[in-house]
């Protein structure tokens, strides 16, 4: 995985609550058998006229000044419904790298450290601030610190955030999760035993 | 000390549980279907890696399978899905109900008759309503495609522990009135995110009473509150559901099994992050009028306005998803017309969700213009159908009888709404496109669905005649 590091972007805004993965990535786009190529899809629905070609106007992401966006600032409850992974895959590919937001549905919460991506939960009145700014100057670019959880912005809003430890090494690194799960890979295997002896019947079908 | 369900899932399956990291919790059973699977076989052929446990696995095809001329699979990407799953399976030996197996059908569906679950596990799947699973006292979530794939090398989770909500469902439920009304106004009341962070334990008579099939459907739309998963203590319905199938425990292991079972339910007195309070006499048919499953009113209740809500959030929601439906606030439920209606999915695709639909429908016809479609969960339930004679009656009011598949739930396989069709269904979802661009979805249960396809618009089941 690509480690995350220090950035300045641009941040576009999405005033959106419950943003769920049918609308990230709706599902006829999920037809393939490898992980690239879901950003040209991202948003599909909002973002295409009823063509599928033109690009809708009405849709905020089509803005000329959040052209390039790394940084995505959206409405709470950011990613809700299915666990596909072609969500955060579309988002990745689009771009982005960071989603600011209040609150995030759990399994597109884990599924985007898995890809480069960090979720950053605010508060509502952070997110009111973030939003107002970008309102108020589209276009604006916001640095994101993962060593320091920081979001700092030109109007001058610093916002400290929390992010699980272990989580944030890995993305800091790049680490490859399941390099790191083997190296534990003899407490699986004493698991397994003992497993076999206190549930034999859960074995006897293998 | 006392402990929860979840809690005594996790201490049982917990692995390893390292200074600095994160805590590893061991999976017993890893459920598969095309759609989040292939990239993770593609993950471990990069990386030369095999598979730990192919025993724990079980897969079907379900997706992308069309319920019309199953085998006619007019998408060739779609058609790549379904051949890749099967190649992968086949050569990593994983047992799969592929697409010439008499038990496929939706993996929700097909897991349980097979009683490939049981009480205790710590069950995953690349999809979301692996919850379905906690009818039977599992831990069952759904994962990431990376997380198939770390799960398919190791038989382990970085898992986060997650907090506990008790909901708690008390009285005798309204004639009519099913598990997927209950949770329904379960969700009217957490909303979508209401249980993100939380596992979900329904408790309660109300609960205990329901059947099997009953459990799941409830569990299956714990997602839908946002929790990561649902759980139902194990009881003597569980027991006797998972005797003789075929990965159920043998007679030898039977009696040890059942009292491990038995021990995994949450302690008398055990303490719970957050609990909620329903009482079932307040539960009444529930049909959605939104975008989302937590928009959603009794049947004889109306649309709301945006101005019925304080919150800000919710009050701009209400008036997109106005917008989106079509529909007018103030507006009775009942004045709502359909043009499809479809019994099926994880969550209603089970034989006794057709008895349902079946009990209503019997004798009559389907409205002029309505398009009904039953898509049975799996062939085991179509072929149980149709001993009980229920295709006949189905067919006879002029619904379709198809093949299994996911069909009109998430609509890959070509079963989907055309821009502005309104359909009475018992999937999950009712999300803006879901069910096809511009498709509009209101979650009802079979009963309900049933009902709507006669009178070619939503009644309350309760006057039904």
């Amino acid at each position: 995985m690509q480690p995350y590091i220090k950035h300045t972007s641009i941040a576009a805004l999405m005033d959106r609550s419950n943003v769920d993965t049918d609308q990230i990535i709706p599902k006829n786009f999920m037809k393939k058998v490898e992980r690239t190529g879901f950003g040209i899809n991202l948003f599909h629905n909002w973002r295409f006229l009823a063509d599928n070609v033109t690009p809708n106007p009405e849709f905020e992401l089509n803005k000329p000044a959040f052209q390039g966006a790394k940084i995505l600032v959206a409405g709470e409850n950011f990613g809700c419904g299915s666990s596909r992974e072609h969500a955060p895959w579309a988002i990745a590919d689009y771009g982005f790298n960071t989603i600011i937001s209040t609150s995030f549905a759990d399994i597109f919460y884990s599924n985007c450290f898995k890809n480069a991506i960090l979720p950053i939960m605010v508060t509502d009145a952070e997110l009111a601030a973030l939003m107002a700014e970008i309102s108020a100057n589209e276009g604006v670019e916001f640095t994101v610190d993962l060593a320091t959880q920081q979001v700092t912005t030109p109007g001058g809003i610093v916002i400290s955030f929390d992010v699980d430890a272990f989580r944030k090494e890995s993305l800091l690194d790049g680490l490859d999760d399941i390099a790191w799960t083997l190296k534990h890979e003899d407490k699986i295997a004493a698991y397994e035993e003992l497993n076999k002896k206190k549930l034999p019947w859960l074995w006897t079908n293998a | 000390m006392t402990k929860t369900m979840y809690e005594k899932i996790w201490d049982a399956n917990l692995v390893h549980e390292p200074e600095s990291g994160s805590p590893l919790l061991f999976v017993d059973r890893h459920l598969m279907h095309e759609v989040t699977s292939p990239q993770a076989f593609e993950g471990l052929r990069l990386q030369n890696r095999g598979v730990r446990n192919v025993h724990s696995i079980l897969g079907t095809i379900d997706h992308c399978v069309p319920t019309k001329d199953r085998y006619n699979i007019v998408d060739a990407i779609a058609k790549k899905q379904v051949e890749t799953m099967t190649a992968n399976c086949e050569e990593n030996e994983i047992n799969l109900f592929g697409m010439d197996s008499d038990q496929n059908g939706v993996i929700h569906i097909v897991v349980p008759e097979h009683g490939f679950v049981h009480p205790g596990m710590v069950v995953v799947c690349g999809d979301s309503h692996t919850a379905t699973h906690g009818a039977f006292g599992a831990l069952a979530f759904g994962i990431g495609t990376s997380e198939v794939e770390h799960v398919m090398a190791t038989q382990t989770l970085q898992q986060k522990k997650a907090k506990t909500m008790l909901v708690k469902v008390e009285g005798q439920l309204p004639a009519h009135s099913t598990a997927k009304d209950i949770a329904l106004a379960i969700i009217a009341v957490t909303g979508t995110a209401g249980g993100t962070g939380y596992v979900m334990e329904f408790a309660g008579n109300t609960i205990t009473d329901l059947s099997m099939e009953g459990r799941m459907t409830l569990c299956n739309m714990a997602i839908e509150a946002g929790a990561r998963a649902g759980l139902v203590a194990p009881d003597q319905a569980t027991f006797d559901y998972i005797e003789g199938r075929e990965f159920a425990p043998k007679a030898d292991h039977w009696d040890d099994a059942v009292a491990y079972w038995k021990s995994m339910a949450s302690d008398e007195g055990a303490e719970f992050d957050q609990t909620i309070i329903l009482k079932a006499e307040d539960i009444a048919p529930q049909v959605s009028w939104g975008t989302s499953p937590e928009q959603v009113v009794s049947v004889t209740g109306t649309v709301p306005s945006p101005s019925d809500f304080e919150n800000e959030v919710k009050s701009q929601a209400c008036a997109s998803a106005l917008k989106y439906m079509n529909i007018e606030a103030g507006q009775k439920i009942t004045d709502i017309n359909i043009d499809i209606v479809f019994v099926g999915s994880c969550t209603n695709g089970r034989i006794e969700d057709f008895r349902a639909t079946a009990d209503i429908i019997k004798g009559k016809k389907v409205a002029e213009g309505v398009q009904a479609i039953a898509v049975p969960g799996s062939f085991p339930v179509k072929l149980q159908a149709e001993k009980e004679g229920l295709d006949k009656i189905f067919l006879d009011a002029g619904w379709e009888w198809r093949d299994p598949g996911c069909s009109m739930c998430l609509a890959m396989n070509g079963d989907e709404l055309e821009d502005g069709q309104r359909s009475a269904s018992t999937s999950n979802r009712n999300f803006e496109g879901r069910q096809g661009k511009g498709g509009r979805t209101h979650l009802v249960s079979p009963a309900m669905a049933g009902a709507a396809s006669i009178a070619g618009h939503f009644v309350d089941i309760r006057d039904w005649k």
